[in-house]
């Protein structure tokens, strides 16, 4: 259509594709992070780091907050957040122990748990899209109401979960494979692969980005961004319940209060896997890799033989830091 | 010509946003094949009425929208985008953090089996869109790049081969030449033109009657909210044209008052 122009084309003037440090220097600000940190705890602590005991100690504690940060990483794409996860976690895991409790089988509690945690991701999802009300804030409300329903319903005590009724699911979702690798970290890798498709090779995903994007640009260019928004809710409520009965079964034992702490962990893991805090960008391979991160410090202090008082220091130091380089790594990626 | 069904048909249709009224009673048609220019100052409506048209604002109770003779109950943009209907918004509606091939296909996404997107094949057609329809040869137009990069022209590019790619039977441009250099200028309503000769139909609002006059059929003027006038080309000259849509903005009236 425009030949003319063809011949007196400068050469330099070219479509060339992004560059690779254009594409990819966030994620790998990321993996540097990791892999330095790594280094410097393999220099500090040789005999725990060189040796397969502590990375196993990582497959099975890390996933039961990345299990919930993969999917958060979606919410958080779309511009909202999410704070009452781990009160989700409570609440559908108590449903799962009442319902086997109860004498109802195994798997139909196992599919009341993950529903019940869809549920209450749905209710997020339409409190903040129906009144258009900040996630934050409505989040914070369904955080003390889905607690308050469990304690309730459970009059503060536990379920134990050793019987031998527990058996086959236990060894499904904590059982030790390939080693000892506990099965949750297979979990979490599962979990990280199906959210990567959702999100990067199906309509769903484009719209989560456009969403988070603009959201005037997508509705005028007809993306329902309230089902959007509400589905992403929804996956995390069915995440945070599975990693509520993982994280139950670990240690045999339900405990309504469990979810606490773990808030903080998620939250951290999706900045800084170098998902946006304004919405729009976002990886979930990256929260992976921030989850492990922030794994590796917890359990990496204590290895090295630091007081575990200054893990708070060095914790808040990483993140800090991380954030800012990514910061300052999409700003010359811009330019 | 009115003996045809209208492609798109508007009946008493009103918009309020809170205390303002942005359209009231506002009826027209647009045929098959006709190009139709919409005019009037700024504040006028024009945008307000395309966004009701592509059914991104509802209009207020009373108010009836017509597709090909039928009566649209649960206009959306996903449906009006369906049957046919694209729009290049005055404010673009680009998504300046995606890869240009994302917004290309912004809300009508390609799949292949099992609903997995075809990004290659997207990919491939948002740098052929580019390349051959808009011209465009600067490195900022690979389609994996993101649109923030990218001059003003050239995401306005994205936004007109946007409407351009999906064959509309209704293309709705709105100030679709902002800014554009003369040659895009030209493309721009070369490419009105080709949606007529083609048989479709356009909405084509621009304050420039120098490119409204020469590529419309009709002209519909509003002024504050309401049909002010319509014009067959071939009762108005362009001076005259540009004589009363001076007048409207001084007095609200189209023709003089005897
Ligand atoms: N979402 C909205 N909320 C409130 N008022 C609005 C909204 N959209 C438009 N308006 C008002 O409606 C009126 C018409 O606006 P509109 O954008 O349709 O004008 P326009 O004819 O396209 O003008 P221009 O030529 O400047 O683009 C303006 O007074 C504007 O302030
Ligand atoms: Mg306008």
């Amino acid at each position: 259509m425009s030949a003319e122009k063809d011949t007196t084309a400068p050469k330099s003037n070219a479509v060339r594709p992004p560059s690779f440090w254009r594409r990819f220097g966030l994620q790998l600000g990321i993996w540097s992070v990791g892999v330095v940190m790594w280094l410097a705890f393999v220099a500090l602590a040789p005999s725990a780091f060189m040796h397969k005991g502590i990375y196993l100690a990582f497959a099975s504690t890390t996933p039961i907050f990345a299990l919930m940060a993969i999917p958060l990483t979606l919410v958080v794409i779309t511009g909202e957040i999410d704070l009452s996860f781990p009160s989700i976690m409570a609440l559908s895991t108590c449903a799962f122990s009442e319902a086997a409790q109860s004498g109802l089988s195994i798997w139909l509690s196992l599919v009341i748990g993950l529903a019940l945690g869809f549920l209450c991701g749905l209710i997020n999802g339409y409190l903040v899209t129906k009144f258009n009300l900040p996630s934050l804030v409505i989040t914070i409300g369904t955080q003390f109401l889905f607690l308050g329903i469990d304690l309730a319903w459970t009059n503060g005590s536990g379920v134990d979960l050793t019987p031998a009724k527990y058996n086959t699911i236990n060894k499904i979702l904590v059982g030790r494979t390939f080693g000892g690798v506990a099965n949750q970290f297979w979990w979490a890798v599962l979990v990280t692969i199906l959210l990567w498709f959702l999100l990067n090779r199906t309509r769903f995903g484009s719209h989560v980005f456009l969403t988070g994007d603009n959201k005037i640009s997508a509705q005028l260019m007809g993306v329902n961004i309230k089902r959007i928004k509400i589905f992403t809710f929804a996956i995390l409520g069915a995440c945070a319940a599975l990693a509520g009965m993982i994280g139950s079964f670990e240690v045999s034992f339900f405990w309504p209060t469990m979810g606490g702490g773990l808030l903080l962990n998620s939250v951290a893991a999706v900045f800084l896997g170098g998902t946006s805090v304004f919405g729009g960008t976002g990886s979930v391979v990256g929260t992976f890799v921030g989850a492990f991160i922030i794994g590796a410090i917890n359990a990496g202090i204590v290895a090295a033989g630091v007081n575990a008082f200054y893990t708070q220091i060095f914790f808040g130091l990483v993140i800090i830091v991380s954030v800012i380089m990514q910061a300052i790594i999409s700003k010359r990626i811009k330019k | 010509m009115s003996s045809q069904t209208p492609v798109i048909q508007l009946k008493n249709v009103s918009k309020t946003f809170g205390e303002v009224r942005s359209l009231s009673d506002v009826s027209l048609e647009i045929y098959p094949g006709e190009i139709v220019g919409l005019l009037g100052d700024n504040g006028a409506g024009k945008s307000t009425l395309v966004k009701t048209i592509m059914g991104f604002h509802e209009p207020d109770a009373g108010g009836e929208i017509w597709f090909k003779g039928e009566k649209i109950t649960d206009w959306s943009v996903a449906k009006a985008r369906a049957l046919g209907i694209e729009t290049i918004y005055q404010e673009r509606a680009l998504c300046e953090q995606q890869p240009i091939w994302r917004n290309m296909f912004m809300g009508r996404e390609v799949t292949k089996k099992f609903g997995l997107l075809d990004v290659k094949g997207m990919r491939a057609e948002a740098s052929r869109l580019m390349s051959e329809h808009m011209g465009f040869t600067s490195t900022a137009v690979h389609p994996d790049n993101t649109v923030q990069t990218m001059s003003g022209g050239e995401k306005q590019g994205v936004a007109i081969t946007r409407a351009l790619y999906f064959d509309a039977e209704l293309v709705i441009l709105d100030e679709p030449t902002v800014g554009l250099s003369l040659s895009e200028t030209k493309k721009t309503l070369d490419f009105i033109q080709s949606i007529k000769s083609s048989g479709r139909s356009a909405i084509f609002i621009d304050h420039n009657i120098f490119h409204i006059y020469p590529a419309v059929d009709r002209m519909i003027v509003l002024d504050r909210g309401k049909v002010a006038g319509i014009y067959n080309k071939s009762e108005i000259t362009m001076d005259e044209l540009i004589e009363s849509m001076y007048r409207v903005a001084r007095t609200g009236n189209l023709k003089e008052q005897k």
